[in-house]
């Protein structure tokens, strides 16, 4: 379950009880409802899920997780490098 | 697409299978709940990435799939009514009932249509007064938002035309059934990214503490998925068994509280039967009694349905990840895509479905020499 | 709705009585009738076959000894009748013309037989009819005879066509789909997916805005190019439409009883083709393309037939995105950008968008 797809809220406009958004998904841009993010702000990227945005994408932390996938196996690779080089020169 | 691309990344999976085959030095069973991950899963080859200590187990997370059979003949039979603009999610369309799917009674004069969001069956229903439109409304918490807000729009313009079929799943109590069922080999859980976007993982904790499994919030893409696993696996090996959340840039502990607030005020927990799995206590949402004239249930007595699964059958096993899709005597048999028996053939991330369609009953040894 | 015909561009300034829908009569070989054809469908097709009006067109036959008669026929019932790129008049046209091309024929002649629903805006119908005209047009083929009728309204959906046309195929020229052999390179001329995704952005439920526009074409002169460049090298062409890439590919398997290996990273989907599928939950594999064709050429040529190709128009994105193996023969198997396998199956029914 649960296909939900990240977009940039470019609008932000009323439309009788619901707060509604334009959000664009890489070119594409639909009307979704931003009714459960009253923070969300022009310019934030979002997941939206059948035409409801229902979390805001912290960026600070999507830096973290891919800077955590890059450094994956760095250290290993590091104590590997170490002992091959000791083994060597003994 | 941002936030997509950078985790699709095929040298990053490299390295992450890495590191998993480094971790793991003991065979284990991990359940991804959702069936959007299985779809990941199965798109983009993940299973042949790890290495064969690891077993993914495909859980009952497609609420397409799980969705009772009674609850699927209600909406053939409402949908059948001469007057009746029936509105559905896409997935929904081939699941199917006693005798027949949503796409033959269109073929027999139905009016039965496609939508992307609740709020377009709202739309439609403003748009046709002369006719009752009505919304199916599955899914599980990830989609529950959207259902109820649709509920409640309509309640608030007092659309007279508009009604919702209401079949929510709620994934804890599921997770609990599944470990607390005898055959249970599942020692770990991704647990379901866009659920707990929604509802927060604050009811893990107790889950992972009572059974003694490592729960990792994960998401979808795969190094979303490789992540989850390695966390899963990295827990295992050091006896741990704790909340952890590999989705950190969309869940966060508490989740979406607007949501959970009008989901509150809409629904009320009622037991579920899920198909091929059996009533499980507490794991299901219905419209609340303020909100009960817009149940389609209620509007059209809908009454006595008898329901006829083919005993040949077994999704139930393969939700509860006791039997693989191709263990089942009648897969790619009696049951395929073209005529499936059951709901986890019909849906496109049922495992039966993935199974089927990405080739699991040839050899990875055929695929790989290709 | 879309605007009226610009008249002034037609042959009869005032060419219709103040019908402004379609009636029963239009259907019924009488004036009205014939006043569509004098007024609607001669003015847009002109061509003398057409214009003599017989129950048969006599055309000649322009045929080379050794050459074989292609016919071919084809059925169009899109809705919307109009969406981004294109209309049901452009994919009636070239949907046939591309038939007769990937056959290794050179497209002449075709007919048009439409379904029109009581009540069809005539508005409608002359603009369904000067797509049909502009496409045959830029297409190099001459629509010489056709038929009308009408139903009841309620009974069709506005305006349905069909199409058959000939063409001639050179002696010597081969190409089938049973004819792919291992080691084929295949080659797709430009970005899949547009077609479908066109329609879905304007399909009621599901739209979205964006600047996807169908890619309906007539294929004919990009292939005559890939006829020049590859000889014999040519086995087989197709034209992926209903289906997408992913139903072609595994029907050529299977009528070759070939394996089909898929570069995923290689096949060309457009930045907002790409988007919306994702949006929608679908895979730009299985979804319609109008003016695309896949080839399948002997190794040895592939190079050649690419370069020839991308000098083209409707050939400059064309890529190499899949072979031909002995392997698991009927099967199409991607291998994806994570360095794993996944089989691309013939797909059931229509793809459908999913929330799952």
């Amino acid at each position: 379950m649960c296909l939900a797809v990240p977009g940039r809220v470019e609008a932000i406009y009323e439309a009788g009880e619901a707060r509604m958004g334009r959000v664009n998904f890489g070119g594409i841009v639909k009307d979704v409802c931003l009714a459960y993010l009253p923070e969300i702000a022009i310019g934030d990227y979002t997941i939206v899920h059948v035409g409801f945005a229902i979390s805001k994408i912290d960026e600070a932390s999507a830096q973290r997780t891919l800077q955590l996938f890059r450094d994956l196996g760095v250290l290993e690779q590091e104590l590997l490098e170490e002992e091959f080089g000791s083994k060597r020169e003994s | 697409m941002k936030y997509l691309d950078e985790f699709r990344n095929g040298e990053i999976a490299q390295k992450q299978a890495r590191e998993i085959r480094r971790l793991a030095t003991r065979p284990w069973k991990i359940m991804e709940v959702c069936g959007g991950q299985t779809h990941s899963i199965i798109r983009n080859g993940i299973d042949q990435l790890l290495p064969a200590e690891i077993e993914m187990v495909h859980g009952p997370g497609c609420p397409v799939c799980v969705t009772p059979l009674e609850i699927i003949d209600q909406a053939l039979t409402i949908a059948s009514q001469p007057g009746v603009i029936f509105c559905s999610f896409g997935d929904m369309l081939r699941v199917p009932g006693s005798e027949k799917d949503l796409f033959r009674v269109r073929g027999e004069g139905g009016d039965v249509r496609i939508v992307y969001s609740p709020l377009d069956a709202v739309q439609i229903a403003r748009q046709n007064p002369g006719n009752e439109v009505v919304f199916f409304g599955v899914g599980f918490e990830t989609t529950a938002p959207a259902n109820a807000m649709a509920v409640h729009v309509a309640r608030h313009e007092g659309l007279k035309n508009f009604s919702a079929l209401i079949s929510h799943v709620l994934v804890p109590p599921a997770m609990a059934a599944i470990m607390q069922s005898p055959h249970n080999l599942i020692q770990a859980f991704l647990a379901a990214g866009h659920v707990c976007s929604v509802m927060g993982y604050w009811q893990y904790p107790p889950l992972a503490e009572r059974f003694r499994v490592p729960i990792v919030v994960t998401g979808f893409e795969p190094l979303d998925i490789l992540e989850g696993i390695r966390r899963a696996v990295e827990q295992l090996e050091k006896g741990e068994a704790r909340v952890e959340n590999a989705y950190e840039r969309i869940v966060t502990r508490d989740g979406n509280l607007p949501a959970q607030k009008l989901l509150a005020q809409v629904f009320e927990v009622v037991d579920r039967a899920w198909r091929g799995i059996g009533v499980i206590p507490g794991s299901g949402w219905r419209l609340r009694s303020e909100y009960r004239d817009f149940d389609a249930e209620q509007r059209f007595r809908v009454g006595d349905i008898h329901t006829i699964e083919s005993p040949l059958c077994h999704s139930g096993e393969v939700l509860q990840g006791i039997l693989k899709p191709n263990q089942c005597p009648a897969f790619g048999k009696e049951c395929t895509p073209r005529k499936p028996l059951g709901a986890t053939m019909v849906s496109s991330e049922g495992a039966c479905a993935a199974y089927y369609n990405y080739g699991r009953f040839i050899s990875p040894d055929q695929l790989a020499h290709a | 709705m879309p605007k009226p015909p610009d008249f002034s561009s037609w042959s009869c300034p005032l060419p219709l009585r103040d019908y402004p829908s379609v009636v029963m009569g239009h259907g019924g070989g009488g004036k009205l009738s014939a006043e569509l054809i004098e007024h609607l469908f001669l003015p847009a097709f002109r061509n003398h076959a057409l214009e003599n009006l017989g129950d048969a067109s006599i055309v000649s036959g322009a045929s080379r000894a050794g050459d074989r008669l292609a016919f071919s026929t084809d059925s169009f019932v899109v809705r919307p009748l109009f969406f981004p790129g294109g209309s049901i008049g452009d994919l009636a046209v070239n949907g046939t013309v591309n038939d007769l091309a990937v056959s290794g024929a050179r497209a002449m002649y075709l007919s048009v037989g439409m379904i029109l629903e009581e009540g069809f805006a005539l508005a409608c119908l002359a603009r369904v009819v000067d797509d049909m005209a502009r496409a045959a047009r830029t297409a190099g083929v001459q629509i010489v005879t056709g038929d009308t009728k009408v139903v009841e309204k309620g009974h069709g959906d506005g305006c349905y066509v069909n199409t058959a046309g000939i063409g001639f195929v050179p002696a010597g020229v081969e190409i089938g789909p049973s004819r792919a052999r291992g080691g084929d390179a295949v080659i797709v001329s430009g970005t899949i997916g547009d077609h479908g995704m066109a329609i879905m952005s304007v399909r009621e439920g599901l739209e979205f805005e964006t600047t996807i526009q169908s890619d309906t074409a007539a294929l004919n002169g990009l292939i005559e190019q890939i006829l020049r460049a590859g000889g014999d090298a040519i086995h087989v062409m197709r034209d992926p439409t209903r289906g997408g890439v992913a139903s072609s590919l595994n029907e050529i398997a299977a009528a070759s009883q070939v394996g089909v290996v898929v570069e995923e990273r290689e096949i060309p989907v457009r930045g907002e083709v790409r988007s919306a599928c994702e949006l929608l939950g679908m895979d730009p594999v299985y979804v319609a393309n109008e003016g695309k064709v896949l080839v399948f050429v002997a190794e040895n040529r592939a190079a050649a037939v690419l370069e020839a190709m991308r000098q083209h128009p409707l050939g400059s994105d064309a890529v190499i995105m899949a072979k031909v193996v002995d392997q698991h023969p009927g099967m199409v198997v991607a291998h994806t950008a994570m360095g794993t396998s996944r089989v691309i199956a013939m797909q059931i029914a229509e793809q459908l968008p999913r929330i799952c």
